[in-house]
């Protein structure tokens, strides 16, 4: 009888597997030579460039002082290092010898040329929006950079999560593939700004919290989360900017990098915006402000404005003259000189600190690692920096960042800051 | 390798991304018109400017000037003469002198978004730049005759 049980078990989950063997399979599309250049037109290439730029495909396909798309940049997940692949046309280490069959089958479905499935660190969940005319540009502006002979590095991820079959699960459990569906009540402008927010530009990748699978938690789409040791701040009425996020600040960030209530896109947000973002042209960065505006409830806030403001401009004038709190001092002589905006309108390139994002948000981590590690000319405000100033102790950094919480926003003391910036100094840059 | 601007001409620096600015522009470079103070950003001595901003050079790394223009005391103006200069030498502004170059840089660029800045301005936006010697005084008042010579009123 027992052994009835054994065997009929053993047999079902054989058949289990073998199964979901069929189940996850797909089949490899046949190599092909890599198309010469001039097999593109150069609109079709350059409309590629412009969605390349979209998508920022060179921040993670490129390493530090790389060439642009060959690969290996890491990327640390909960489920170990996954470094990404050279996506230049070389036949052997690249894509060369992808069809744009296989091309187009990699960014809807996520499987790679081989039939293996790719892992979502690839936002395949968003690049399956995309048209198939938009595939076909991008292909063609990638099988028109020069090749790179850079092959991949393995991957950290242990087994059995290293299983490329049981990447069927997780996208059964979690993937919704299908192009992007416009929203009939919205304008083309919205939905134009929808189309790339919510596909190439992935968004969500980063701004978006994710399960413990790893997947984006659909219920809490854009609600801000943790990111390569950064925050990613909510991109919703969540925010907890004093100022609305309205079109004209969506479009000065996007566009230039700095937002005069907001402050500037640093950390992970940089690139997006120099290096990514800057391709597209002026519509498309309107296009995409009138969708997050939508999104931040910026129409329902337009009074708040004046107020934060007002706000803003009394709490300025805090470290004029002689301070007696070592914090204050602190302040005084060391950001001041840069932060003071004389009670007027605050000037971008003098980020005011009580209407600025990382001191408003939840978490202080943004503001502890601009304060430790600064803003570089290539980051930020185009050409200017903000130092670093790591020479402050870890007591000095957290008193500095406790007092403008207090003095520059209504929000609750931020919990355990001494061990937050030790912490984040001990992550490094 | 961070490429910069100095004083307008184009460098190449092949040194450890983390070496501060100062640093560079001191012994790779060879300008020592600005100076080593505390090495912590607090007191102002080796302001430069980046990108028109004044920047304590003595915390800012090498790797965060890339692509960017990087002007010190010597490049302010070609031939010594800035009004910030100017004024600084018809109220014989500086004691010891060490401060000054930082000082200068301070005000010049502050001068730009406060062109006609009031005490309160002075104080908030000079008050990172320390002066051992006591000169503020006459900081305060050297300011004040560069912004009406540049057209602004205090």
């Amino acid at each position: 009888m027992l052994k009835r049980i054994v065997l009929g078990v053993i047999a079902a989950l054989a058949v289990a597997i073998v199964g979901f063997g069929v189940f996850a399979w797909r089949p490899a599309i046949v190599k092909i030579d890599p198309p010469a250049p001039s097999a593109f037109a150069p609109e079709l290439i350059a409309r590629g460039e412009v969605l390349a730029g979209a998508g920022y495909c060179t921040t993670c396909h490129t390493t530090k002082g790389g060439q642009p798309f060959a690969g290996g940049y890491p990327m640390k997940t909960g489920f170990g290092t996954i470094y990404s692949t050279n996506i230049t046309p070389d036949a052997k280490t690249g894509i060369g010898a992808w069809s744009e069959a296989a091309f187009r089958r990699a960014m809807h479905q996520g499987v790679a040329r081989n039939g293996k499935h790719l892992f979502p660190a690839f936002p395949y969940d968003h690049f399956t929006k995309l048209s198939d005319a938009d595939v076909s540009a991008l292909y063609a502006y990638m099988m028109t950079r020069p090749a790179v002979d850079a092959p991949a590095k393995p991957n950290g991820v242990p087994f059995p999560l290293n299983i490329r079959a049981l990447q069927t699960g997780w996208k059964l459990l979690f993937f919704h593939p299908g192009r992007f569906e416009p929203d009939k009540a919205k304008s083309p402008e919205w939905n134009r700004g929808a189309y790339l927010a919510q596909g190439v530009s992935h968004c969500g990748a980063c701004h978006t919290p994710r399960n413990a699978l790893g997947a984006e938690k659909r219920d809490e789409a854009l609600a801000g989360a943790p990111i390569d040791n950064w925050i990613a701040p909510p991109l919703t009425a969540a925010n907890p900017s004093p100022a609305p996020w309205d079109q004209a600040e969506l479009v000065a960030y996007l566009r230039t990098g700095v937002s005069r209530y907001h402050g500037v896109a640093a950390g992970p947000m940089a690139p997006v915006v120099h290096d990514g973002l800057i391709k597209l042209p002026d519509a498309d960065i309107q296009a995409l402000a009138v969708y997050l505006a939508d999104i931040d409830g910026a129409a329902d806030r337009t009074a708040t404005l004046g107020p934060a403001l007002q706000k803003a401009a009394a709490a300025d004038r805090l470290n004029v003259g002689s301070q007696t709190l070592p914090a204050a001092r602190l302040y005084t002589a060391a950001c001041a000189s840069c932060h003071y905006n004389g009670g007027g309108q605050p000037n971008p390139l003098r980020p005011d600190l009580a209407l600025n994002s990382a001191v408003n948000l939840d978490d202080p981590t943004n503001l502890i690692r601009v304060v430790l590690y600064g803003v570089g000319a290539k980051d930020g405000a185009p050409g200017v920096v903000m130092p670093s100033f790591n020479r402050f102790s870890d007591a000095d950094v957290s008193a500095l960042a406790a007092y403008l919480r207090a003095t520059r926003t209504d929000k609750p003391a931020w919990p355990n800051l001494d061990k937050t910036v030790a912490a984040i100094r001990a992550q490094g840059k | 390798m961070t490429q910069f601007t100095i004083n307008g001409r184009a460098v190449l620096i092949d040194v450890d991304e983390d070496t501060p600015l100062l640093w560079v522009i001191r012994d790779d470079i060879g300008l020592t018109g600005t100076k080593f103070g505390c090495g912590i950003g607090m007191c102002g001595a080796c302001t430069v400017h980046v990108g028109g901003r004044a920047t304590r050079s003595c915390i800012t790394p090498i790797s965060a000037v890339d692509g960017a223009e990087v002007t010190t005391i010597e490049g302010l103006d070609p031939a010594g003469q800035h009004p910030v200069q100017r004024a600084w030498l018809d109220l014989q502004t500086p004691q010891c002198g060490y401060c000054q170059s930082g000082q200068i840089m301070q005000a010049a660029a502050m001068l730009k978004d406060f062109p006609a800045p009031t005490d309160q301005d002075i104080d908030a936006t000079m008050s990172g730049n320390l002066c051992r010697c006591m000169t503020y005084v006459r900081i305060r008042a050297a300011i004040k005759q560069a912004a009406a010579a540049m057209g602004g009123k205090s």
